[in-house]
Order: structure tokens, then C-alpha cells, then sequence
């Protein structure tokens, strides 16, 4: 996925990451372009939020460099992080909203934190979010203990967008979500990027998500990214970790029996 | 002005007969802040009275959400005052922002006119409800609870020791250092001032009499109880708050383990064990604190200050502190659990449970030591 021309939007090079004695991640590097939904996965434990984490400036590292809008994140000052951390919304995997405010609050809080808008266009901006994200109004001035699973999902995006970021992270954003609702999220998060001209690094272990929203997908294993490309790459790879993935039993109603299987010709569909 | 993407949002008026041409130039996004909400106010305004107004964006830079929401917003505003309105080259994107961001009149928000004695007295019936409420809580909580002391009496085998003996741990031994430094404190500063007082009678040694009599009968035990109610109190609500928070309660009940055995009775039984050995030490090191002062103050030696001691107080002084001592340890855990269990979902409310777990246990432990001080007094002990 080295296309050139573009500067990637996040660039990862030689990363590692230790806790202790355990070596998470090895020596990774990874391109997410700009304008792309890029779906990560890895099995459990690889270290995927790790990687996540890492690139936000939540865990430290011990080697490695990581460049987000084209800045080395170790060579900012701090005022030039919070300038950075304005360009990028994060949805959490529990969704981490603010148990202590509402879910207009939630959505608020990054608004009253950086501008100076009056209460009445923080309200309907809000009020938008909460209608963007397919929530109903009266969820606004609800807490977040009151809220179903998939709702909370929906306000976390909410909130991730307050802003209207350049760039999202999404911790598994269909997890624990019904089928009809983890589409309903897909074809959100699409729209959204389409309008929005987001770029999107969403860590899932939906095969539908990576079917049908990803542009491309980079997997990991063993600390590295063992596969980057769209899904033709990762259907036509014989490394045996995205051979079970990509093929394995629940994988069966995802790929279409008429796609390319040979895959090494066929056209990067989504890629623009 | 140029057509730079992240420059201020801003527009330029053609005005063509009764048709108004509007052409936005500059970023229309968030990020703009205050400058954004200007222009989309300005821009509301702009094309009051004309026949038509077209909005242009051949000139815009960026627009985001929070842009076309608010353009779309003056728009409705301009079309609301009778103007026929259109946008022109919008390319797909925008127009697909603009259908999706698309201004929608918030409902009005209802405001609630109430009778203000009406709310007083709502607010004041609420209270009492919730006293009664909380009265009864109590109550039930202690009936279940002497069930479960019962039950695991007559079944020994369904005791925890182990879970008990970890909570003696953090609420007995890990307690000893700041039980014995405060209680030692309090035992100089109350010496230090009976002697001053009490030498202008002549009569500083009674400072002994005093310190002895109040250290054991009240202070003790009061200050143990006190200090243990903030310490262990507040980490028992905490601890099952968050339990609570996190669905553990609910799965503890799942697997037919009683919440009441598992997490309360622990942790009551270790604190009616744990508040008697406490309040022993922090009688020992009180009155160790009044034998220094005397000393310093008074010129009192250790063997006088003991013989004294043997003199002023009896067995019954001594006892009538530690008897009360479980009862503190019951009330402090009672307290703490039942506030514990009444975390709701929110970071918020544990907080709220905590404090109050803890200042109604001192409130309490105040109270029933008075209770205790008119038993004593009626029973002559």
C-alpha cells in the first residue's frame, strides 16, 4: 500500500513496545492514508489496542517513531499535542463516556474544553451529533448508565465527532451490536467519511465492517504487521493466521462465492 | 480575501434587483469557533427582504458539520421571512453533508412554571420519604444480616475465614500506625491542658484521673471509631459500589453465591473483631501520650503516673470503652455496605455514596456512644 504521491495520515515505523520483560510490539510499521477507512485486526491479545493506545500517546514506547498529520509526535510540545489531539476524535471500546454527564454533556465537553461557542449552537451542534449517529433526541439528556449497549456505541461516536476531526479511532465499534445495528454503524460510519472526508482506523473483528466499509486492512501478528492491503491481499495471502481468519468457519457468508479468489489481480476496488 | 482553506468563513453580497446572490468564501468548520457562529449570524441577516437568494459555494475551502448546520440554519432563517432560497455549486460531497447536517427546528424546550411552596413542600415530603425509606433499609438490612450470622453460626463450614482474615489485615493491622500516632496526640493535648487547668486548683495530678477516665470510657474508642469509619468505611462503599458499577453484585447472585455471605459478612465480622483490638491500642498509646506529658509538663515519673492510674480507674472504666467498641464496628459496617449497594451507574454517584457512607457513620458513632453514655449512666457501670 505504498502509493505514492500521498503522505500518509499516520506512519509507523520500527515500533516497539514492552511491558516488563513481554515484547508486545516488534519492530511495527504501518500507513494509514488519508481519506481511507483502515481496519486492523489481530487475534486477541496481539496487541492491537496496544498499538492504538501507543499512536494516541496513552502508552509510551521504547523505540520507534510515529507520525500523525505528517508530525513526529515525540517532537511536539505539549501545546502542539493539544493542537494535535484536536484533529483527532477517539471512540473507546466501552464507549468511556463521562458517567457523570449527560449525553449532550458527553458531546459537549470537547466543545467547551477548545472554542468559545455560545450554549445555544453547542446545543444544536449537539443535537445534530445525537442525530447524525442515529440516536433519538430524548437520548440527549439521558446519563450513561441509562443507556443500551449500542447506544452508548452510538453517543462515544457522538462525542468522537464533536469536533469534526480529520481522523477517528474506533476500538471495536460493532462489537456487541445486533447484526442490523452493526450495519447500521457501518453504513454510518461510511456516510460520515464520505461527508466528512474522514479517515478512519477502526480496530474490528468484523468480518462485515472489513468487507464492506474498509478500504484497507492491516493485520498483525507477532508484533508486526504481517499483511497490509485491501481485501483481496488479505484473501490471496497464505500466511496461516489470515488463512484461518479470512477463510476460517464464520468467514464463509462474508466472502462472496463469485469474488476473485485469485486476488492478485483484482482491482483495488474502493481505493480512490 | 483569499480562497484559502483555513481562512475565516466570510461571504460577499450581489445584489441583483430582489434577487440576492451570496457567495461564501473561507473554512466553515468548527474549528473557526466564535468567527463561524458570526458569519452564519451575519449571514442570516444578509438576505432579509429579497425575492430570491441563491447561497453559492464555488468559493468555499472546507465545511464540516458544524458549518453546514449553521448555514443551513440561516438559510431556513432567510427562507422563514419569505424568500424563495437555493444553494449553487455544491459539489456531491457538500451536498451530501448538506442533506445530512440539514437544519431541523430543535424542540422548544418546555419550561416548567412551579408554585414555590408546592416544591418545598414536594422536596420536604421527599426527604421524609426517603428517611423513612432509609430507616427501613436499615432495619431490614440488620434482620438480614443477623440471618446470615445465624446461618453461618449453625454452619460453620459456610464461614470465610480467609476472606476475613484478609479484611482484618487492611482494617486492623494496616491501621495500627495512624490509630496509635492520633490517639497518642490526643492523649498529649488532653493532658497537657487538664495540667494547666488544673494546677491553678493545685490539684495537676488529677490531670491522671482525668486523661485515664476519659480515655478509656470515651475517647478511645470514639476516635478509633471515627478515624476506621473514614478509613475502612469509605473503602467498603468503594469497593462494592464498583462492584456494583460493574455488574460483579449481579454476578455473584447469578451463581447462587448471596452477596450478604460473600462480600458483607467478611467484611462486618472483620471490622467488630478488627474496632475492639484497635481501640485497645489506641487506649494504650493515649494514655502512653498523657504519661509523657505529665512527665514534661508536670515532673510526674511513669511509677507515679501508673500508681495514680491503678487509683482513679477500675476494670469497668476499661470495659465500659472496649463494650462498645463492636457495637461502633457494626454500625460503621452496616453503614458502609448499605451505602455500597446504593451506588447507581455513574462515577458521580459513587462518589456521593462514599461521603455519605462516611459522614453517617460518624454521625452515627457520635450518637450511639451518647445512647451508650445515658445506658452506662442508668445501669451505675
Amino acid at each position: 500500500m505504498e502509493s505514492a504521491g500521498k503522505t500518509p495520515i499516520i506512519r509507523v515505523r520500527g515500533l516497539c513496545v514492552s511491558f516488563g520483560t513481554k515484547a508486545i510490539l516488534k519492530g511495527l510499521d504501518l500507513d494509514v492514508q488519508p481519506g481511507e477507512v483502515t481496519g486492523f485486526v489481530g487475534g486477541s491479545g496481539q496487541g492491537k489496542s496496544v498499538l492504538t493506545r501507543t499512536i494516541l500517546g496513552l502508552v509510551k514506547k521504547q523505540e520507534g517513531e510515529i507520525e500523525v498529520f505528517g508530525e513526529n509526535i515525540d517532537r511536539l510540545s505539549p501545546l502542539e499535542h493539544r493542537t494535535l489531539e484536536r484533529r483527532w476524535g477517539v471512540m473507546f471500546q466501552g464507549g468511556a463516556l463521562f458517567s457523570g454527564l449527560t449525553v449532550k454533556q458527553n458531546i459537549q465537553a470537547p466543545m467547551r474544553e477548545y472554542l468559545s461557542l455560545s450554549q445555544g449552537v453547542m446545543d444544536e451542534l449537539a443535537m445534530l451529533k445525537i442525530k447524525l449517529v442515529g440516536l433519538q433526541a430524548d437520548a440527549a439528556d439521558k446519563f450513561p448508565s441509562e443507556l443500551s449497549g449500542g447506544m452508548v456505541k452510538r453517543a462515544a461516536l457522538a462525542r468522537a465527532l464533536a469536533l469534526d476531526p480529520e481522523l477517528v479511532f474506533l476500538d471495536e465499534p460493532t462489537s456487541g451490536l445486533d447484526p442490523i445495528g452493526a450495519a447500521d454503524f457501518d453504513e454510518l460510519i461510511a456516510t460520515l467519511r464520505k461527508t466528512l472526508g474522514l479517515t478512519v482506523f477502526m480496530v474490528t473483528h468484523d468480518l462485515d465492517s472489513l468487507y464492506s466499509i474498509c478500504d484497507t486492512i492491516a493485520a498483525l501478528a507477532d508484533g508486526k504487521v504481517i499483511a497490509a492491503g485491501p481485501l483481496s491481499t488479505m484473501l490471496a495471502s497464505d500466511h496461516p493466521w489470515l488463512r484461518a481468519y479470512f477463510h476460517g468457519r464464520r468467514s464463509r457468508a462474508i466472502v462472496k462465492p463469485d469474488f476473485d479468489f485469485a486476488g492478485l489481480g483484482a482491482p483495488e476496488t474502493a481505493q480512490s | 480575501m483569499s480562497n484559502s482553506p483555513s481562512a475565516e468563513p466570510d461571504f460577499s453580497i450581489e445584489r441583483n434587483g430582489a434577487d440576492i446572490r451570496i457567495a461564501l468564501r473561507g473554512a466553515w468548520t468548527i474549528a473557526g469557533s466564535r468567527a463561524l457562529e458570526k458569519a452564519a449570524e451575519a449571514l442570516g441577516a444578509a438576505g432579509k427582504g429579497a425575492a430570491s437568494v441563491a447561497i453559492d459555494f464555488s468559493g468555499v475551502g472546507r465545511v464540516d458539520t458544524a458549518g453546514a448546520w449553521l448555514i443551513d440554519k440561516a438559510r431556513a432563517q432567510i427562507a422563514a421571512a419569505g424568500s424563495a432560497t437555493e444553494y449553487q455549486s455544491l459539489d456531491a460531497d457538500q451536498t451530501i453533508l448538506l442533506r445530512e447536517a440539514a437544519f431541523c427546528e430543535p424542540e422548544p424546550a418546555r419550561a416548567r412554571r412551579v408554585n414555590i411552596l408546592l416544591h418545598i413542600l414536594t422536596q420536604l415530603g421527599g426527604w421524609s420519604v426517603m428517611i423513612g425509606g432509609n430507616v427501613l433499609t436499615g432495619v431490614a438490612f440488620l434482620g438480614e444480616l443477623a440471618m446470615a450470622t445465624l446461618r453461618v453460626t449453625l454452619n460453620p463450614a459456610q464461614m470465610r475465614p480467609t476472606s476475613m482474615v484478609f479484611h482484618m489485615e487492611h482494617f486492623a493491622l494496616r491501621a495500627v500506625p495512624i490509630i496509635v500516632t492520633i490517639n497518642f496526640l490526643v492523649g498529649c493535648i488532653v493532658t497537657q491542658q487538664s495540667i494547666f487547668q488544673l494546677r491553678r486548683f493545685g490539684a495537676s495530678t488529677y490531670a491522671i484521673d482525668l486523661i485515664g477516665v476519659l480515655v478509656l470510657r470515651e475517647l478511645g474508642v470514639l476516635l478509633t471509631s471515627i478515624m476506621i469509619a473514614g478509613r475502612s468505611g469509605s473503602a467498603i462503599t468503594a469497593e462494592l459500589g464498583s462492584m456494583k458499577m460493574r455488574e460483579e453484585i449481579d454476578a455473584l447472585r447469578v451463581m447462587g453465591m448471596a452477596p450478604m455471605d460473600v462480600l458483607v459478612l467478611p467484611r462486618i465480622m472483620a471490622l467488630v473483631f478488627s474496632l475492639p483490638l484497635l481501640t485497645f491500642v489506641g487506649d494504650i498509646a493515649a494514655l502512653g501520650g498523657g504519661m509523657l506529658t505529665a512527665y514534661l509538663y508536670d515532673g510526674i515519673s511513669a511509677e507515679s503516673f501508673l500508681v495514680r492510674l491503678q487509683d482513679a480507674i477500675g476494670l469497668n472504666t476499661f470495659l465500659v470503652g472496649l463494650i462498645k467498641s463492636p457495637f461502633m464496628a457494626l454500625v460503621i459496617g452496616m453503614i458502609a455496605c448499605i451505602e455500597g449497594f446504593r451506588v447507581k451507574g455513574s462515577a458521580e454517584s459513587l462518589g456521593r455514596q462514599v461521603t455519605v457512607a462516611v459522614v453517617n457513620a460518624i454521625f452515627m458513632v457520635i450518637f450511639v456512644d451518647g445512647l451508650f453514655a445515658i445506658f452506662f449512666a442508668g445501669v451505675h457501670y
